[in-house]
């Protein structure tokens, strides 16, 4: 059987107004301002980097074309340099993560549960 | 001429058929044993929410990696060359925005389906109504396309051509028969698995079709003695186009000598295209709904780190697979084969598998990785089965005709019988439209799901002001906008490709991709419904973002 409170009941036993007073708190706010601080920019410059890669296929192609060495050009090593930006920031986020934003959200985590959130 | 069908005996399609039936009885068995526990709303839906980051990653990508993907980018690349690239980067791209803004946020602060966040702060019914209409047009889009092409591809993978019989069936009765078979199996999976033995199923099969992908591509490669230039010399040189076939334009925004403005129309048609796939994927729900199937939101967070190493491993490898099977079958064989390419990947296995065993290993090759194809296809559709169901049953039948006072067992029961109804009706919609050119309809569904569902997704996350209006103006926006552009573009009718054909021609919208129209669209009703409305709950706000970032009050794994 599950120990999981009632299917449809409220998920676990702290008051929506102990979780929602935690909005308030400065390190909640701090916590907020860390998380964006990495994840608005990486992400948008990521996306800019791909818009760029769209575009340069669409309009660009002569360069695109450009040979770098044996069969291997310009446009493909771009495409390749998609992969690349994707898992360096995957593995980025996770250390930011592990090192600054789990230990943090934890903490507040814990205080709510807690009833400490006031 | 075509090696496929020449070389397929009787005996070679046995040999398909048998490890198909193998694969087919590992999932029942599969099943069977995680449908066991399945009692509460919560083993149904979220599969207890007990899989770890791994195991859900595989998941993700075994729901993600359609046979689209694994036979249809291969073919792109194989007919087009660099063209068929653009795909692929634009669907692991896209895993970012699901990863930095969306994975952990979703999981903490929703419960089993989209709508469950998208309606946290705002009025239950209407949201609720909107959201899950939007879960089903995405979801239901995108399961035509597969089990449309489902029916071509059991047929092509059991090399069954026009004209010729195999155990009684000529090729129509194949394709019904492929059809009915895997609807047969993704309600089964659904309906006696629920999420649990769903998600196990999916695991297995992302196991089976990676890990053949990466056999083939590594056959490849050391054909070419790990030498990636010469490969790609070989396709540009077999391809009869040279170096153009690595370079853009030969598929996507192809230059029209002489006409301008179709030049302009095709270029556009390219980034519409390339911006519906970066957006859709972080608002298809059949992918988020599987985030609710971890602990807490770390693990579905560090779960898409595995989806990512695993997707993006993947499109590599379909990379050496497309460009490996133009220069090593060639495009001409292709072509008589599948017009669409789609036949690329089990030819090369064919090829590369005759090279080392004669025509024993040829079979043996194209048998494995034609399972690996059917793997595709059946994991695909049953994730998108369960999104129906859970939305159909959650959102629809609890949420807004019973206001939430329906028990979870009730709602278990009616997901189960709303999976076998989905099914039906996409199984008789397959079989009639079998003919048709529904390709179209995945990019739909990513546009619908760009357009739609991650604007509205955002801002109920990230903007206080956000109300109800918005979220419904925002989601009937975006879903109507892209579903009415495609209506009236090309690719709906007026030319030869078109799905009417060309004798109907309603077309005066030039892109056949709406996303470059729809999402700015769908943005703007959120932005213009909300500031319409007064409406506003500033402690829902800070109670969902404390959720969303913290993870509290978030409903753990449920113990058995």
């Amino acid at each position: 059987m599950t120990t999981t409170p009632e299917d449809n009941g409220p998920p676990t036993e702290v008051s929506d107004a102990d979780i929602a007073a935690m909005h308030d708190d400065p390190r909640f706010v701090e916590l907020k301002r860390t998380l964006f601080r990495f994840t608005v920019p990486v992400l948008l410059a990521a996306l800019a980097w791909y818009l760029v890669y769209v575009l340069l296929s669409a309009y660009a192609r002569d360069f695109m074309g450009i040979v770098l060495f044996g069969n291997i050009n310009l446009g493909l090593v771009l495409g390749l340099s998609q992969f690349v930006v994707t898992f360096y920031v995957t593995w980025a986020y996770n250390r930011f993560t592990e090192r600054k934003f789990d230990r943090q959200s934890a903490e507040l985590r814990d205080d709510i549960m807690n009833g400490g959130g006031r | 001429m075509s090696i496929l069908a020449q070389e397929m005996s009787d005996s070679n399609r046995i040999l398909t058929i048998s490890l198909f039936m193998v694969m087919v009885l590992v999932t029942i068995f599969i099943t069977i044993q995680g449908g066991r526990k399945t009692s509460t709303a919560t083993d149904f839906h979220s599969g207890g929410r007990g899989f770890s980051a791994w195991q859900n990653g595989f998941a993700v990508a075994g729901d993600y990696v359609s046979a689209a993907s694994f036979l249809g980018i291969a073919g792109t690349i194989a007919l087009y060359g660099y063209d068929g690239f653009l795909y692929s980067i634009g669907f692991l791209v896209a895993w970012l925005v699901a990863l930095l803004l969306v994975a952990e946020s979703l999981r903490n602060s929703g419960r089993f389906t989209v709508a469950d966040a998208l309606s946290y702060r705002m009025k239950q019914r209407p949201v609720r109504t909107a959201a899950s209409i939007a879960t089903l047009s995405i979801s239901i889009f995108y399961l035509l396309a597969q089990m449309v092409g489902t029916g071509a591809l059991v047929t092509l993978l059991l090399g069954i051509k026009e004209g010729e019989t195999f155990l009684g069936m000529d090729a129509g009765a194949a394709k019904v028969v492929g059809i009915v078979v895997t609807g047969l199996l993704m309600v089964a999976y659904v309906a006696f698995g629920g999420m649990k033995g769903t998600t196990w199923v999916q695991i297995f099969q992302a196991c089976v079709k990676i890990g053949l992908a990466f056999v083939l591509a590594i056959l490849v490669l050391v054909h070419y003695n790990f030498n990636l230039s010469a490969l790609l010399g070989d396709a540009a040189s077999v391809s009869g186009q040279g170096a153009a076939f690595l370079e853009p334009g030969l598929r996507y925004g192809t230059e029209v000598a002489g006409d301008s403005l179709q030049t302009l129309w095709n270029k556009l048609d390219l980034i519409s295209l390339g911006l519906a796939l970066v957006l859709g994927t972080a608002g298809l729900p059949h992918v988020l709904i599987r985030f609710y199937t971890t602990p807490d939101g770390k693990t579905a967070r560090k779960s898409v780190n595995w989806a990512i190493g695993l997707i993006g491993m993947f499109y590599l490898l379909t990379l050496v697979l497309g460009f490996g099977a133009a220069a090593m079958v060639g495009k001409d064989a292709i072509i008589a084969e599948n017009p669409a390419g789609n036949s690329a990947a089990p030819q090369l296995s064919q090829v590369i598998g005759e090279n080392i065993a004669g025509s024993t290993g040829g079979a043996i090759m194209l048998a494995l990785i034609a399972s690996a194809a059917f793997a595709a296809i059946l994991s695909v559709v049953a994730g998108l089965i369960i999104a129906c169901s859970s939305s159909l049953a959650h959102d629809l039948y609890n949420g807004v005709f019973k206001h939430g006072k329906a028990s979870g067992k009730q709602e278990v029961v009616f997901a189960k019988f709303a999976a076998v109804g989905v099914g039906a009706i996409a199984v008789v919609i397959a079989v009639f439209a079998q003919d048709l050119n529904v390709a179209f309809l995945v990019a739909l569904a990513f546009a619908v799901a760009a357009s739609a569902n991650l604007p509205t997704l955002l801002f109920s996350l990230f903007w206080k002001r956000f109300n109800t209006a918005g979220a419904v103006a925002g989601i009937y926006g975006g879903l109507i906008s892209s579903i009415g552009l495609v209506i009236f573009s090309p690719t709906f009718s007026g030319t030869e490709t078109s799905l009417l054909g060309e004798g109907v021609d309603i077309a005066w919208f030039p892109l056949s991709n709406p996303g470059l129209v729809s999402i700015p669209l769908g943005l703007i009703c959120a932005v213009v419904g909300t500031l319409m409305s007064s409406e506003s709950h500033p402690d829902r706000f800070a109670s969902m973002q404390v959720r969303a970032f913290t993870g509290a009050g978030a409903e753990r794994a449920s113990v058995h």
